[in-house]
């Protein structure tokens, strides 16, 4: 029993992550309907750079806030110089254009910080919590940020007029312009925030995965399947799919015989095809009833 | 004669390569109320879009003397003009409320547009009963007065409507323009109609015009229309 509640806690730990990382996924995708392949490329970027800061003497939490506003202000300028000129281009060119990125992203962080491995510290320490070894502080910790992070963008898209006008922008863009909003600069601010958000979950996995350019691929993998499980259209959907991720792939690689580290993967994208044959939107994708 | 707040003149439209609009010339003046009316398919809808920027055209557009050819939409729906889409562009995930507070998304006055969104309701008793509910669970006629409501929300100088009365019950359209028509006397809010329901909208206008094909094809006092016979019988149906 002990095993299992610490092996659940363990897996909402690194769920949590996931979960940012579905998140930020369909941030992008409610605003421009295309996955963002390069999403973890830029958490790991971002990653680096705090990594850098902290090299350079600044006390974590200031390296860390540092970190989320620079990611911020590169995820607006990444839409506007990048993404903007292409964005009413086919989808086949948005997935170039995410590949590219991808490309580059991960070849400049290997080319200005090597790709040898490098440790990230915790501000919480690694020790047990309590003395208890049910779950290290650090775990604790991911899922203390997580959530809370979680609880403030909800509020910001819940009870802010900038959140509403990201919504309207997003839902319709047409019906958005003709209220004067300005659907281009919604749309930047979503890639702001999804990098800021992707951020967080970098700095928060790096102690645990070890800081090195291919640091997020799995992480996104897992991210992305926890966005298509819960539904691309649910912000909700798709941080409740990330943390079922991690749960899971903890509970899989514990107690099925066989599975072990290696085939975890292969469980989640299993239930990615499982859940996709079942319910194509989603287990929390929408389809709101539309009466005329 | 006072200029005119809209002045459109040699409007061509184009969705790609095809052209849809030929040299339309259009005014509304200040504090008027304007249809233009023409069979489905006509162009009304395109020349609406024209007008807020929403497609490619060519020609020149003044509003309250600036030129707003080619400007992007939400700069154009700044200057003052509200455009009720066909089709109503409902937010149907967002609630009623939601619905009017994106309308006003364009400006500061947080205390004045609480009063506006009370001030809506007042028009709409009905969408005050359903302010918490989602937009996309709302009638077809629900759905208009909120479109209404929401452009309403811009405190507009001019509204572009098309197609209001559109799958509306008799009753119900009655209603909304009782509530356009006092919108214009009381508060001054000049207006471009589109309808097909031309006996209905030439009973509301001062001024008319008559699209063919992309083509105008008359224009006058919408009096001089209406009670003329030739031109019910041959274009308007009635
Ligand atoms: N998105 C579009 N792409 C291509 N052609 C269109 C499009 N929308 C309308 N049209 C064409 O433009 C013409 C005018 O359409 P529209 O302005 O919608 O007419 P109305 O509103 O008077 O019914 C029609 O021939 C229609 O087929
Ligand atoms: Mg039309």
């Amino acid at each position: 029993m002990e095993l299992f509640l610490h092996q659940v806690l363990a897996g909402l730990a690194t769920g949590g992550i996931y979960a940012c990382m579905a998140l930020a996924v369909v941030m992008i995708y409610q605003a421009i309907d295309s996955l963002n392949f390069a999403q973890g490329e830029m958490a790991m970027f971002s990653t680096f750079i705090a990594w850098q800061l902290l090299q350079w003497g600044l006390p974590y939490w200031a390296a860390f806030f540092l970190t989320i506003g620079i990611s911020f202000v590169a995820g607006v300028v990444i839409e506007r110089v990048v993404f903007k000129p292409v964005q009413n281009e086919s989808v086949l060119s948005h997935v170039v254009i995410f590949i590219a990125l991808f490309a580059i992203i991960n070849s400049a962080a290997g080319f200005i910080w090597d790709f040898t491995i490098k440790s990230f510290p915790s501000p919480f320490g690694t020790r047990e919590l309590f003395g208890q070894r049910l779950i290290s502080a650090h775990d604790a910790g991911m899922i203390g940020i997580t959530i809370l992070m979680l609880v403030l963008l909800y509020l910001f898209f819940r009870y802010t007029r900038v959140g509403l006008a990201m919504r309207a922008a997003a839902a319709n863009p047409e019906s958005a312009r003709l209220a004067g909003i300005r659907v281009g600069w919604m749309v930047a601010l979503g890639w702001g925030m999804a990098a800021a958000v992707g951020a967080i979950a970098g700095m928060l996995i790096a102690p645990v995965v070890f800081l090195e350019p291919n640091m997020m691929l799995s992480i996104l993998l897992y991210g992305f399947a926890g966005a298509v499980v819960g539904g691309l259209t649910s912000p909700l959907g798709a941080v409740i799919g990330g943390f079922s991720m991690g749960v899971i792939e903890n509970l899989a690689g514990t107690f099925i015989p066989y599975v072990g580290r290696e085939l975890k993967l292969t469980i989640a994208l299993t239930l990615i095809v499982a859940v996709l044959t079942v319910k194509p939107s989603g287990l929390f994708g929408r389809t709101v009833e539309t009466r005329v | 004669m006072s200029a005119p707040l809209l002045d459109a003149s040699n409007l061509d439209a184009f969705y790609g390569p095809t052209q849809v609009l030929y040299g339309v010339d259009l005014e509304v003046v200040a504090g008027g109320i304007t249809t233009l009316l023409g069979a489905n398919g006509a162009g009304k809808t395109t020349t609406l879009r024209s007008l807020t920027g929403m497609l490619d055209t060519k020609g020149e557009v003044r509003f309250d003397g600036r030129s707003i050819a080619g400007r992007a939409t939400e700069d154009i729906v700044r200057l003052g003009i509200a455009h009720v889409p066909q089709g109503r562009g409902t937010f149907v995930r967002e609630t009623v409320e939601e619905n009017l507070q994106i309308g006003a998304m364009s400006r500061r006055d947080r205390a004045a547009i609480s009063a506006d969104v009370e001030r809506v309701y007042g028009y709409f008793p009905r969408l005050k009963e359903r302010h918490r509910q989602q937009a996309g669970t709302l009638s077809g006629g629900e759905q208009q007065m909120l479109a209404v409501g929401r452009a309403l929300m811009l405190r507009p100088k001019l509204m572009l409507l098309d197609e209001p009365s559109f799958g509306l019950a008799p009753l119900l359209v009655q209603e909304l323009f009782e509530i356009l028509r006092a919108l214009n006397r009381d508060e001054g809010v000049s207006m471009l109609i589109v309808e097909q329901n031309a006996a209905l909208a030439l009973d509301l206008a001062d001024h008319a015009y008559l699209l063919e094909t992309g083509r105008l094809v008359m224009s006058g006092p919408a009096g001089e229309i209406r009670n003329n016979e030739t031109i019910r019988r041959s274009y308007l149906g009635y």
